[in-house]
């Protein structure tokens, strides 16, 4: 594998699973899904001081149909909690989730009847982002993450 | 405040039968105590007369004192904007008898705030128009900021919504929408 | 000939939607692109502050409060924190210091907030650009909280009998930098949208609202001052030492979005002209607090070396201080409108009752009349020029 040039135009080999995954992590389009504070620092993330479409996900859809990722920026409520399953149960597979924000990790400041102490009790959890809010570059260090974590995912299970 | 003292006098006037009773305040709003029973009255009289004016309802809620008794203190904070004006007019009420007449016919943004004081204290406005929880799910079962319900709850999440309908209506709605052609 | 079925629709824009400003639900029902009738549903963001308010000590409900309204979270702690002082008495003695930068830093959260809404309106009515700009700029304001306070959004800067620590070096350059440079940044935004003709045409005539229908539904801020009410609480019940300012209150009649957008706009350069003033008036060091021991906590240097000092610092942050018995109520003019918090005391260092009053609940209550007989996409312009922040809403 390697790049060969042995004829006039340079030839690149690499395996299929490497360019899924290149392609995979580079273009990770969030679904909108800001419900509280944090949500106003993912947007902050993708404005210009902290660009994140350096990272190609600077397209938040509206829609879950066309999104991979799902960032819950927020407090989720117990209200809340059945539309969060529905939205992420609406996206294609491959997706993922990533936790921002520390009342969406474990409840965060508000330990009481109303807040679902930690999203992880309705969908699976990629990546937690501890904050509250997190900095813009806290999220982006997040995403860096996950693009890791896309980078070492296998595409076929043996 | 020496103000506070001629607004009272000047509410007393305005609905005379009605027993007003001031109470101390430290704030901006002097605060009077109102029967359950002359509240629509003294409501009306506080919006429609001439030298009160009080047409802005800032605040609505409730405050739970238990275990003392009365329990429940539903607590106005009214603005006159004309007259430069503010007023805090407090109902006293029971545990057992939580029910207070609506004011949402005289300031129509009492409406959702009623509905809050209904969902978080359990307190029923008679006559409201729509009384639903506003802030917890529907089917919650106690309101939350009595101060005998516990402050947090440790229970599994529900992550679903069963179907409202029944299967045959579910199929009659589907039937519906499809636009019927005859060719 | 095909049957035409002219049955209403109904529509849900759901609790996740890239323009409903946060978690409302409405379900809408539409004839065609009209609207004829709405029913928000809210509740999804409730996050039971007040009732975590009551088990915590009176300093540790600044975070929680300033978590509410998450735009004007320095308007919320600092209404908060007016009415606890006047319960204890305290905002008698007050420094004129600690006053005006409050009032700066009230004015410099209403910019702030009024930037937000003005980048999600632009970029919700097409103007993608608007926000972009809008944010740039805040980030400039949230660089001056990070200076005051290390946290970007909820310095938690303002406590109970004044400020948490004096104002850093540094402090009045960059306030000086973002005074200046806003003016113009400003007259850049309205370049783009004031005189553009799809604007225009997106905002005249929509989701208006009459004077007398303003007040009655409790609209108080931007949304009553578009329709011609002239009540700011700035003017009308002054708080710390608003009365020495010069400042207009700007009203226009139509009561459309256009109009309060043009509200907007003129705050923000009445804001700056407050903050101008008040930064003249305070000096780069000085007194930041009350000097009541049993409520400010003394500086580190005297906690490390004396011994009282140590005594007081553990008194103070680990039972806290106790407020008389009562209630108060203090208005304050934040940037949506009259807020203020009910607080209610029984002598003991907890709260009895803390209750916000939220003006983003009252404008979504009034939503319904101002989305019903209008089409569908003016939802969209409606929802944001009454700038409802969910936090607010739900509490």
């Amino acid at each position: 594998m390697g790049i060969e040039s042995e004829y006039e135009i340079p030839v690149l080999t690499t395996t299929v699973e490497k360019m899924v995954q290149w392609a995979r992590r580079s273009s990770i389009w969030p679904v909108t899904f800001g419900l509280a504070c944090c949500a106003i620092e993912m947007m902050a993330m993708s404005c210009s001081r902290y660009d994140i479409a350096r990272f190609g996900a600077e397209v938040f859809r509206g829609s879950p149909r066309q999104s991979d990722l799902m960032i819950v920026a927020g407090r989720l409520s117990r209200k809340m909690a059945p539309a969060l399953r529905r939205i992420y149960d609406q996206m294609p597979e491959p997706k993922w989730v990533i936790s921002m924000g520390a009342c969406a990790s474990i409840g965060g400041v508000f330990d009481n009847y109303a807040i679902v102490q930690g999203v992880d009790q309705v969908v699976p959890v990629d990546v937690y982002v501890p904050g509250c809010p997190p900095r813009p570059e806290s999220l982006i260090y997040g995403i860096v993450q996950l693009q890791r974590k896309i980078a070492e995912q296998r595409l076929v299970q043996v | 405040m020496a103000d506070a003292a001629a607004l009272v006098a000047s509410i007393q006037s305005a609905v005379p039968d009605a027993a007003i009773e001031p109470a101390a305040s430290v704030d901006l709003q002097a605060t009077i105590f109102v029967t359950r029973d002359q509240l629509p009255a003294v409501a009306r009289a506080l919006r429609d007369h001439a030298d009160l004016k009080f047409a802005f309802l800032a605040e609505l809620t409730a405050a739970d004192y238990w275990p003392h008794e009365p329990r429940f203190e539903v607590v106005y904070v009214l603005v006159s904007i004309e007259h430069k004006l503010r007023l805090r007019m407090k109902v006293r009420l029971s545990g057992d008898d939580a029910h207070l007449a609506t004011v949402s016919a005289i300031w129509p943004a009492a409406n959702w705030l009623e509905r809050e004081v209904w969902d978080m204290f359990g307190i029923v406005f008679d006559g409201h128009p729509d009384p639903r929880r506003l802030l917890m799910p529907e089917d919650w079962e106690g309101f939350p900021l009595r101060k005998d319900s516990p402050v947090q709850i440790r229970r599994p999440t529900t992550t679903f919504e069963p179907l409202q309908v029944t299967a045959e209506e579910f199929r009659e709605n589907v039937q519906r929408d499809r636009l019927s052609r005859e060719t | 000939m095909p049957e035409v079925r002219t049955e209403t629709m109904t529509v849900n824009m759901g609790p996740q939607h890239p323009s409903t400003h946060g978690v409302l639900r409405l379900v809408l029902e539409l004839d065609g692109e009209i609207i004829r009738s709405s029913s928000p549903t809210i509740g999804y963001l409730h996050t039971g502050i007040e009732k975590t308010a009551e088990q915590k000590k009176w300093q540790q409900v600044i975070p929680l409060v300033e978590r509410m309204d998450y735009l004007s979270a320095q308007s919320n702690s600092m209404a908060f924190c007016m009415s606890v002082e006047r319960l204890l008495g305290a905002d008698a003695a007050m420094p004129d210091r600690v006053k005006n930068i409050r009032i700066l830093l009230a004015e410099l959260q209403r910019i702030n907030s009024h930037l937000v809404w003005l980048g999600t309106h632009g970029m919700e009515v097409g103007a993608v650009s608007v926000m972009l700009y809008c944010f740039r700029e805040r980030e400039l304001l949230l660089n001056i909280n990070e200076m005051i306070a290390g946290f970007r959004l909820f310095p938690s800067y303002m406590r109970v009998g004044g400020l948490r620590e004096d104002l850093p070096r540094g402090f009045h350059d960059a306030v000086r930098a973002f005074l200046d440079r806003m003016p113009v940044k400003l007259d850049e935004y309205e370049d783009l949208l004031t005189k553009n003709e799809i604007y225009l045409k997106r905002t005249q005539g929509v989701g208006a609202i009459s004077r007398d229908d303003a007040i009655a539904w409790g609209l108080m801020g931007p949304i009553a001052r578009a329709a011609g009410v002239d009540y700011d609480v700035r003017k009308v019940f002054p708080y710390l030492g608003y009365e020495t300012y010069d400042f207009d209150v700007p009203t226009r009649k139509n009561g459309d979005v256009y109009s309060r957008y043009q509200v907007r706009v003129a705050e923000i350069r009445e804001s700056l002209k407050i903050c101008r003033q008040a930064l003249e008036r305070i000096a780069p060091r000085g007194e930041y607090a009350i000097a009541d021991p049993k409520i400010t906590p003394p500086p580190k240097d005297r906690v490390y070396t004396e011994m009282e000092a140590l005594i007081q610092h553990f008194l103070i942050y680990s039972q806290g201080f106790t407020v008389p018995a009562g209630e108060a109520y203090v208005p304050v003019e934040g940037p949506r409108g009259e807020q203020g918090f009910y607080v209610v005391s029984d002598g003991t260092n907890r709260p009895w009752r803390v209750k916000s009053r939220a003006p983003s609940l009252l404008a979504c209550q009034a939503l319904e009349r101002l989305i019903v007989g209008g089409l569908i996409a003016d939802v969209i312009a409606v929802i944001g020029s009454i700038d409802v922040v969910m936090g607010d809403v739900d509490r």
